[in-house]
């Protein structure tokens, strides 16, 4: 039945993101040239109300929907693997316009060629699990 | 209800991408959606291959859930609530971008240079959208996260990795802004 609730919470994902342009291209674009507030205002007031959301999880010790402890783990420590792996993120959203989320609300949207984007990224993953031990984390 | 047919403002996405955020965290789960990715690579049969993949994937099934749900928001989206798919970008973006080869920026959600089956189906074009959903892919799992993960779950959270992150971020989209992309489209 919960699998019902994200299904729904991944529809209210795909239909806000959508509406706020998040999955346009041009947009990302827009955002790396500085020439918009629109995404820095999005990705900011998510980040400030949702810390203070996360605060209040944590303060009130809130529990669960099935009534188990809220456990929010920290991030491992380091510099290296956040560095790297992010700018070479960063190469690819910049490139593709799309960051995991949006590639899959744009197939949604009728935007096919997306595709490509997604199996490719799916085979990035793949092969940054075969190349894991070498790189620097 | 006109409202709920144009774009919808920073002030409103924003705090309601927290909202389903929080909406996960409440329902014992996590707000990141590159892991999907490794999940997949697993449901294929990655684990025969490499440890990386040999995980429980079952337990990974919400998410793929909640990513199914991603794909019919978008739908729901393109056909009941919004009737003009045009991105009122800054004009001085639709300048820039018509000097590197992409004219009528805005027009749609996605350039037609880059996008359309036309383009995506040459040898050039294929390759970008190889390349760039395979830069994503390696460096989000390579990172530990994305947008979600990342810019939006890891600094609610303030994790500094998750700074770094977005820093990483940052360093790429610049790069590939300034100075590859308009290498690679011309």
């Amino acid at each position: 039945m919960k699998m019902i609730l994200f299904a729904i919470f991944g529809i209210a994902f795909g239909i806000i993101a959508a509406k706020a342009e998040v999955i346009s291209w041009f947009r990302i674009y827009e955002m790396f040239r500085f020439q918009s507030f629109h995404m820095y205002g999005i990705i900011g007031s998510a980040v400030v109300l949702g810390a203070i959301l996360i605060q209040f999880v944590k303060r009130s010790k809130m529990k669960d929907i099935d009534g188990n402890q809220i456990v929010l783990s920290d991030k491992n420590k380091s510099v290296a693997r956040y560095l790297l792996g992010g700018t070479i993120f960063g190469l690819g959203w910049a490139l593709s316009g799309a960051c995991p989320g949006p590639m899959f609300i744009l197939a949604g949207y009728g935007y096919y060629t997306i595709l490509i984007v997604i199996v490719s990224a799916i085979l990035g993953t793949f092969t940054y699990g075969l190349l894991r031990g070498k790189l620097p984390h | 209800m006109d409202i709920i047919y144009q774009p919808w403002p920073w002030y409103v996405a924003g705090p309601l991408i927290a909202l389903v955020m929080f909406l996960l965290v409440y329902s014992g789960k996590t707000f990141g959606v590159s892991s999907n990715f490794r999940t997949m690579c697993a449901i294929g049969g990655a684990g025969k291959v490499n440890d990386f993949f040999k995980f429980d994937w079952k337990a990974s099934m919400w998410n793929l859930v909640f990513l199914g749900g991603t794909v019919i928001g978008g739908f729901i989206a393109a056909n009941y609530l919004t009737p003009d798919s045009s991105v009122a970008i800054n004009p001085k973006t639709v300048q820039v971008l018509s000097e590197i080869g992409i004219e009528n920026a805005g027009q749609q959600y996605l350039p037609p240079e880059i996008f359309s089956p036309e383009s995506a189906f040459t040898l050039k074009g294929f390759l970008i959208l190889v390349l760039g959903g395979f830069l994503v892919g390696f460096g989000t799992r390579y990172a530990g996260g994305c947008t979600s993960g990342h810019a939006i779950t890891g600094m609610s959270n303030l994790q500094i990795p998750s700074l770094i992150a977005v820093i990483g971020f940052f360093i790429g989209g610049l790069t590939m802004t300034y100075l590859i992309l308009p290498l690679l489209i011309q």
